[in-house]
């Protein structure tokens, strides 16, 4: 026993971990328990093992990490808690803590995981340029091909693989400035625009700003924003994620608005969070805790705010697939649900568990295919019970692997944020946005 | 046991139940040394059999290596019954989980032991059809552990507990046979093996397939929450509606503790500055429902209720039952530490001795907060307490002790339905006589389980078993890991 594998400010809190009683409620909650029967793949017993690397019982070996690894960090265990434990900033402290040892003692498997993170999500020029080649092979025709008349040309390993890349014909959505200023604006909002939403779902950007100008809000997007760094949090690389939330706080401060508006629930789960990640620096704390209570994710602000009148028909049965970061992360059940019934003609359809998780879960679906796959069937055998023709989803992430799930169990579902289906509805009850798009940059507009 | 028996051991279990099914590395056993009491022990092996050909194959293995066999569901007893305190070969069935047959009209369900008990319910719901075992821990814990256990639960009062609900068992035996004990149908012949099996937490055999005994869910459904003033007039109104000749299905107690702790994390709709809740449940047909319901209301407003409150609603409903069931975990966010007990007292006994129990725990310094099945005198006082406090251990064990002497005492027993386990089985001897004692320990060495299937649970004494129950808790909880 070599003492505790933990180093730095993250270390997980004693307290946090002596709330657990070991009840064992998180179990049925957990998308990899259920898959897997198997303890050490419950929150439960991944608590046990923090504790235990906490206190030097054990070392953190390729085992013990590859426990670690396979949680999602859906936090629908915090859900079923009766006792309170914040599971998802346990597991994050935990990663990080493991992370703040000397490069030679970091978990191996996970040094290029950072580096993926680090020098490319977190680097917007970067991930942009990565996202073109993206769109260069969707715009060619290429991706049609490799999914419709090629496709037995195509390895079945490559066309796993390939089903899960988003289809990136869309323009992207780069406008920053003032993207909507109504006549009568009464409230001022900023947009987090994210690090690839804007790239590869467009149109829930557009929507959520036209949504925003109907319920009389000047929007802005700051341009000097980027990656809220939630993946990173996640990960372990604290020091990224800080970075990150500093120069997002100084963005948005700037702006002077009343609310900083986001439509990816992860991205916000975390940005509510950064008052929590910085506290320990004397110079930010503040300014991190007043900036997080002004996060609002956009369903919960148009919710809050009151549906607009005047909608039109959507003759279509839905289903809503809870992001886990709003559901869980940020409590956020009632505001999609609110949103959808108010839509004439829409009729939703729940799924026996709406809010468990469909293996997304960030850069998860990546690293971790194999019980990212299992975590998808199950949630797609759900979703195909509905029998409903669109999934309603609120975050990037849920609507990439739900598009992939789609394709790959032939469901024939289309997926849509829940934002775009208000904006659809607003338009079909005729109203049209007075002002239009004004930002600078690029501007490409248009449903889809 | 040598290293190098033990490698030979896994190395055998490996090739009987697959290498990936088969856990043997320290960092990963430790989950496996826990359920959900503050007991600790690790095994020295764990195995995840599909089968009840693999079952035997790991029994007939650890039988030749000469090492304990302790079987595991979920892991939430509360009685230390699966925690190995010798070691040995840990039996995790959770892969065991098929329902293997639901049969409607002859209300039958057949089901592997790691089937989850919720899991089997909301099989059955669409059927009209229930199981009647319904333990808080339900959403988790499996039917393996339910009968192992002979688990009760709310419902309990009316239905009677999991041994009432078991028609037929298929058992690995310390021999590692096969046998079928029971029958489909019902009064089977020759002597009622099964009903031994039920409730011997896992010292006779280990349950590979239940037959289980299925109750039609009831027409209508009416839940109370009745609020009093103090525990002393809710337990009154127990005694009251028992009286006018009714059994409610439940009949559950919060008191004021447990309700300020619960009600701000749940929202179960509980009053704050209640003194004691009664959460009673009546159903049936749906006349004799509204004429039980009018009955129930009546008892409480005379034992002083301040208000009687029915939920008629699915949602309502459940929100109470959610406060209920979610009780005891909402402690562990209300105090560093809690000891959970469980004793029953015949209910006439119950206003006296609830008394005695909150005097008890004022005169020893601590906070304890009380939920608990008040219909069929089922105490579980939990008493927090702060394990960093200089002797608060032996302060709390000896508290706890105390309670269990005046459950006995007033002509109750030491457990209720958490089973005996590693806690309560120094106590056994204040229930019973030697020679009653004696009998269990025969029947048990007639199946070839001692010192085998589960050593030292259950009955007192035993080789290698350590004595005394405070003796075997303080040892556990000087080690500071256990709080973690």
């Amino acid at each position: 026993m070599t003492g505790t594998a933990f180093v730095g400010p993250d270390t997980p809190s004693a307290a946090d971990l002596a709330n657990c009683i070991h009840c064992g409620f998180c179990l049925p909650s957990c998308p990899t328990y259920l898959a897997t029967g198997q303890e050490l793949e419950s929150p439960r017993g991944r608590l046990h093992l923090i504790s235990a690397l906490h206190s030097g019982r054990i070392e953190a070996t390729d085992g013990v990490l590859g426990h670690l690894d396979q949680c999602l960090q859906c936090r629908a265990c915090e859900t079923a808690c009766p006792s309170a434990v914040p599971y998802g900033r346990i597991m994050e402290d935990a990663r990080a803590a493991l992370m703040a040892n000397e490069p030679s003692e970091q978990p191996r498997t996970w040094r290029w995981r950072t580096f993926a993170l680090r020098h490319v999500l977190a680097r917007p020029r970067r991930m942009r340029a990565l996202l073109t080649l993206g769109r260069l092979y969707s715009r060619s025709g290429l991706q049609q091909a490799a999914r419709g008349p090629l496709r037995r040309l195509v390895p079945a390993r490559v066309r796993r693989l390939e089903s899960t890349a988003p289809d990136l014909r869309a323009a992207p959505f780069r406008r920053t400035g003032t993207l909507a200023s109504p006549p009568a604006a009464n409230t001022h909002v900023a947009l987090l625009l994210g690090c690839v939403a804007g790239e590869i779902y467009p149109a829930t950007h557009e929507a959520t700003v036209r949504v925003l100008d109907r319920l009389g809000c000047e929007v802005v997007a700051p341009p000097e924003q980027g990656c809220c760094g939630a993946l990173h949090s996640h990960a372990g690389d604290a020091d990224t994620a800080r970075a990150l939330a500093r120069r997002n706080i100084d963005a948005f401060e700037q702006a002077g608005v009343d609310a900083v508006i986001v439509n990816a629930a992860g991205c916000g789960a975390a940005m509510k969070e950064y008052g929590r990640l910085l506290r320990h620096d004397p110079h930010w704390s503040d300014r991190a805790e007043r900036f997080s209570a002004n996060v609002r994710d956009v369903l919960e602000f148009v919710a809050a705010r009151g549906v607009p009148d005047g909608l039109g028909r959507i003759d279509r049965t839905v289903t809503l697939q809870d992001a886990c970061h709003l559901a869980h992360a940020q409590g956020i059940r009632e505001a999609p649900r609110a949103i959808l019934r108010a839509i004439p003609g829409l009729e939703l359809r729940e799924q026996v568990h709406p809010d468990r998780c469909c293996g997304s879960a960030g850069i998860y679906s990546l690293v971790q295919r194999e019980m990212s796959g299992q975590v998808l069937a199950a949630k797609m055998a759900e979703i195909e019970a509905t029998g409903a023709e669109t999934v309603c989803t609120a975050n990037a992430g849920c609507t990439m692997q739900i598009e992939a799930g789609v394709r790959t169990f032939g469901l024939g579902a289309d997926v849509r944020h829940v934002i775009e289906l208000l904006d659809e509805a607003i338009r079909a009850g005729g109203y049209s946005s007075p002002a239009g798009p004004t930002g600078t940059g690029p501007s490409q507009a248009g449903a889809r | 046991m040598t290293t190098t028996t033990l490698q030979a051991l896994v190395s055998d279990l490996r090739r009987a139940l697959g290498p990936r099914h088969v856990l043997d590395t320290p960092e990963d056993l430790i989950a496996f040394e826990y359920d959900a009491t503050i007991e600790r022990a690790l095994p020295d092996v764990a195995v995840f059999p599909a089968t009840t050909e693999e079952v035997a194959a790991a029994v007939l293995l650890a039988r030749r290596y000469g090492v304990p066999v302790v079987p595991r569901g979920s892991g939430t007893g509360l009685s230390g019954g699966a925690v190995p305190v010798n070691g040995g070969v840990m039996v995790v069935l959770t892969r065991m989980n098929r329902i293997v047959e639901i049969d409607t009209l002859d209300r039958v369900a057949v089901v592997q032991p790691g089937v989850i008990n919720l899991h089997l319910q909301e099989a059955l719901a669409p059927h009209g059809l229930t199981w009647a075992p319904d333990p808080s821990s339900q959403r988790v814990c499996t039917v393996g552990g339910n009968v192992a256990n002979n688990s009760g639960g709310p419902h309990t009062l009316a239905h009677g507990s999991t041994v009432n609900h078991v028609l037929a068992l298929e058992v690995v035996l310390p021999d590692g046979r096969i046998v079928n004990l029971g029958s489909r149908v019902p009064d089977a012949p020759g002597i009622d093996l099964r009903g031994l099996m039920v409730g011997s937490e896992g010292t006779l055999g280990i349950v590979t397939r239940a037959t289980l005994r299925l109750v039609r869910a009831s027409e209508s459904v009416r839940t109370f929450l009745a609020v009093f003033d103090s525990v002393e007039a809710a337990s009154e109104a127990v005694s009251g509606v028992i009286r006018r000749g009714i059994i409610p299905v439940a009949m559950e107690m919060l008191d004021q503790e447990i309700i300020r702790i619960v009600e701000p994390r749940i929202h179960a709709g509980y009053p704050l500055d209640a003194g004691a809740v009664l959460l009673i449940e009546v159903e049936g047909l749906a006349e004799g429902v509204a004429q039980d319901a009018a009955t129930v209301e009546a008892a409480c407003l005379e034992a002083g209720a301040r208000e009687v409150r029915s939920a008629e609603a699915k949602a309502e409903r459940d929100a109470l039952w959610e406060g209920r069931k979610a009780a005891i975990g909402a402690i562990g966010a209300a105090a560093p530490a809690f000891y959970l007990l469980d004793g029953v007292v015949p209910r006439t006994r119950l206003p006296a001795v609830m008394k005695q129990v909150m005097a008890l725990t004022a005169e020893y310094g601590f906070r304890c907060a009380n939920v608990f099945h008040a219909g069929d005198g089922n105490l579980h006082p939990n008493i927090m307490f702060d394990p960093a406090e200089p002797d608060a251990e032996r302060r709390v064990l000896a508290l706890g002790e105390a309670i269990m002497r005046v459950c006995v005492d007033a002509g109750g027993s030491v457990t209720g339905e958490h089973g005996v386990g590693l806690e309560k089985r120094s106590y056994m001897e204040w229930v019973f006589r030697p020679a009653d004692l004696d009998a269990m320990t025969m029947a048990r060495d007639a199946f070839g389980g001692a010192g085998f299937f589960n050593p030292c649970k259950v009955l007192p004494g035993g080789h290698g078993c350590a004595t005394g129950h405070a003796a075997e808790l303080a040892a556990v909880m000087s080690d500071p890991r256990v709080y973690v």
